[in-house]
């Protein structure tokens, strides 16, 4: 994908899923949702995009998504019915064990 | 990264909800995006720089908080408790500008920051003005198109200077995001769920309490002038949930209900508190008073954009019914670092890691963790660590505990000891209900101790008797050269002991 940082804004290029980027990857991978590559907030979606049916395990609105090593981490900003995925490996929700409200 | 983006998450998944009540005063999640979007326009003329805001806790607060973050102009919240001279200092930092305030201050300030040549200056306005501004029909509201750039300073937050002049900590808007992001689940907030707010803007506190409740979509109503009556009163009629207080407004909120014959705050879920020492006899009393509510310790600085350690509801009620010694102590500990969070203690000399029970400085690495002030950049070391100049250790079971600022330690004869230590003794003997020990110049020792002591109400006590007291329980070199007697110790509002104060009065009397 295009070089991207941190606090970029993307979208699905074939749902409506948004996605903010925490942590950039720091070599050039292949991010996709719904199996089509992700594209800049304000982008238009190549004409041909369609959703893979097999990347449908969607988004989850506030999730943080990370993949195993942890170079790359993002947060659903707005939902949608893609899953997402870096060079082909699905992407999971970050889990956090829910803190105690401290202030 | 932007707050504002946290914000319009909020505003698209739950608009209707309300975000922030003022005694009769509302503004829901969807209202305060577009009264940020109003002030937004207003501040991207290009001239000014920074957004300062002098004024207690209204929903003006949010709205320029979010405002200034969406034109991307760093906030100042100041201390509405400064002289004007004290002031002049902190605004003369913030050129070009604009502040905000209340009327009366507006009206009297009227061009006062406005250089004879008219290059420098801020802008004054009221807070009325802007509340009705935001709320005008047809208001022009900027594009949602503000800068995601993590560097962008959010927030400037002069700290409260116990130990010197105020200084301006920088808060990135990748500090205060990342913050939020590993604490706080987006709409984990039941829509009943409510938070009392009495901390002031101008303390890290009151800036993270906005921006949490924001992302978990609770209702946050705020009380700007603290009494316990007021407090209670509120958190009743408003059915409270949740509350985040200083250990003095948890004093006195157990000391008001102990007067009263009503039952206390059937609501009342959750109790966090943080920004002082609490003492152990306050926390025990609030909980077997609150017997259901779950309490959070909350250690957290400036620097480090609020909490980044934490004892847990569970580990507050464990350490109370605990007979182990090691476990019960954990009630005056600060709990266990955040999960994003790492904690290290250091040798103040060498700086070599130390391991468990052994005392140190606190050193912390995170996202979260700022460490620059302006004008002085960064002062994370190389590898990210910030010193927070607080002394400590951790137990085994990695609970830490406080031992007070370094810059407090009084070396006597090249022996280092903590004031807390004596203070602790001083405030055990029967007839002193407050202490402050602090260093003094000394001659032959390089400093001495001395000590400030409030008596119990009718209690009588001499200098001979406490040196003796504190004598028979410490070691020699501990024992107050000095010991004086007044009626009350300078605390600033959040509960923090001024002991600079405490050191000047020793100085000037000499």
């Amino acid at each position: 994908m295009p070089t991207f940082k941190a606090g970029a804004r993307l979208k699905s290029a074939v749902c409506n899923s948004e996605l903010m980027l925490i942590v950039a990857p720091s070599q050039d991978v292949k991010l996709t949702c719904g199996g089509a590559e992700v594209i800049e907030l304000g982008g238009d979606p190549p004409a041909d995009a369609a959703i893979d049916p097999e990347q449908k395990q969607g988004t989850q609105m506030g999730k943080r998504y990370t993949n195993e090593s942890g170079d790359i981490e993002i947060l659903c900003t707005k939902p949608g019915e893609g899953g997402l995925a870096v060079d082909g490996v699905a992407l999971a929700v970050k889990g956090a064990k829910p803190l105690p409200s401290s202030d | 990264m932007n707050l504002m983006m946290l914000l319009e998450m909020a505003a698209g998944a739950f608009g209707d909800r309300v975000a922030f009540q003022n005694g009769d005063g509302r503004l829901t999640y969807q209202e305060l995006f577009e009264a940020s979007g109003v002030l937004a326009a207003s501040l991207s003329d290009g001239r000014i720089k920074h957004l300062a805001m002098l004024d207690e806790s209204t929903l003006a607060l949010p709205i320029a908080l979010f405002g200034a973050s969406w034109a991307g102009v760093p906030f100042a919240p100041l201390n509405y408790r400064l002289t004007d001279g004290e002031l002049d200092s902190l605004i003369g930092q913030l050129h070009p500008g604009r502040l905000i305030t209340d009327a009366a201050r507006a009206k009297r300030f009227g061009d006062r920051f406005v250089s004879p040549d008219g290059a420098d200056y801020i802008d004054v306005h009221s807070r009325e003005a802007l509340l009705e501004s935001v709320r005008a029909d047809g208001a022009e509201r900027r594009d949602p198109n503000w800068s995601m750039e993590p560097e962008d300073t959010a927030i400037l937050l002069f700290t409260s200077g116990t130990t010197g002049a105020p200084k301006a900590a920088v808060l990135r808007q990748k500090h205060l995001v990342s913050y939020v992001l590993g604490t706080v689940e987006f709409m984990s907030a039941d829509e009943k769920d409510a938070s009392l707010n009495c901390v002031p803007p101008y303390h890290i506190a009151g800036m993270a309490a906005i921006v949490s409740s924001v992302y978990s979509g609770r209702r946050v109503v705020q009380l700007a002038n603290f009494t316990a009556e007021s407090w209670l009163d509120t958190a009743r009629a408003q059915e409270i949930t949740h509350a985040f207080v200083v250990p003095t407004m948890l004093a006195r909120i157990i000391d008001a209900l102990e007067d009263r014959t009503e039952a206390g705050i059937p609501s009342l879920r959750a109790l966090s508190y943080g920004g002082g020492k609490m003492p152990q006899a306050v926390i025990e009393k609030a909980m077997r008073l609150f017997p259901d509510c779950d309490f959070t310790n909350a250690y957290g600085l400036t620097e480090t954009s609020s909490t980044i350690s934490l004892l847990s509801p569970e580990a507050h009620r464990e350490a109370m019914s605990s007979r182990d010694d090691v476990i019960r102590r954990r009630l005056v500990s600060v709990g266990q670092p955040l999960p994003t969070i790492e904690v290290s203690i250091r040798d103040a000399e060498d700086g070599s890691t130390l391991p468990a029970g052994e005392a140190g400085l606190i050193f912390v690495r995170g996202e979260q963790v700022s460490g620059e002030y302006r004008g002085q950049g960064s002062l994370l070391d190389d590898e990210g660590w910030f010193n927070t100049r607080d002394g400590g250790h951790l137990d085994e079971g990695g609970y830490l505990f406080l031992a007070g600022r370094v810059d407090d330690v009084i070396v006597r004869g090249g022996e280092n000891m903590s004031p807390g230590e004596i203070e602790d003794v001083l405030l055990a003997h029967a007839s002193v209900s407050d202490a402050a020990v602090v260093g003094i110049p000394d001659e032959q020792w390089g400093e001495a101790v001395a000590a400030v002591v409030v008596l119990e109400e009718g209690a009588v006590s001499s200098v001979g008797e406490l040196q003796q007291w504190v004598k028979d329980r410490l070691r020699s070199s501990r024992t107050p050269q000095r010991i004086e007697f007044w009626d009350e110790l300078p605390y600033n509002e959040t509960g923090k002991l001024l002991r600079r104060k405490v050191r000047e009065a020793f100085r000037e009397s000499d």
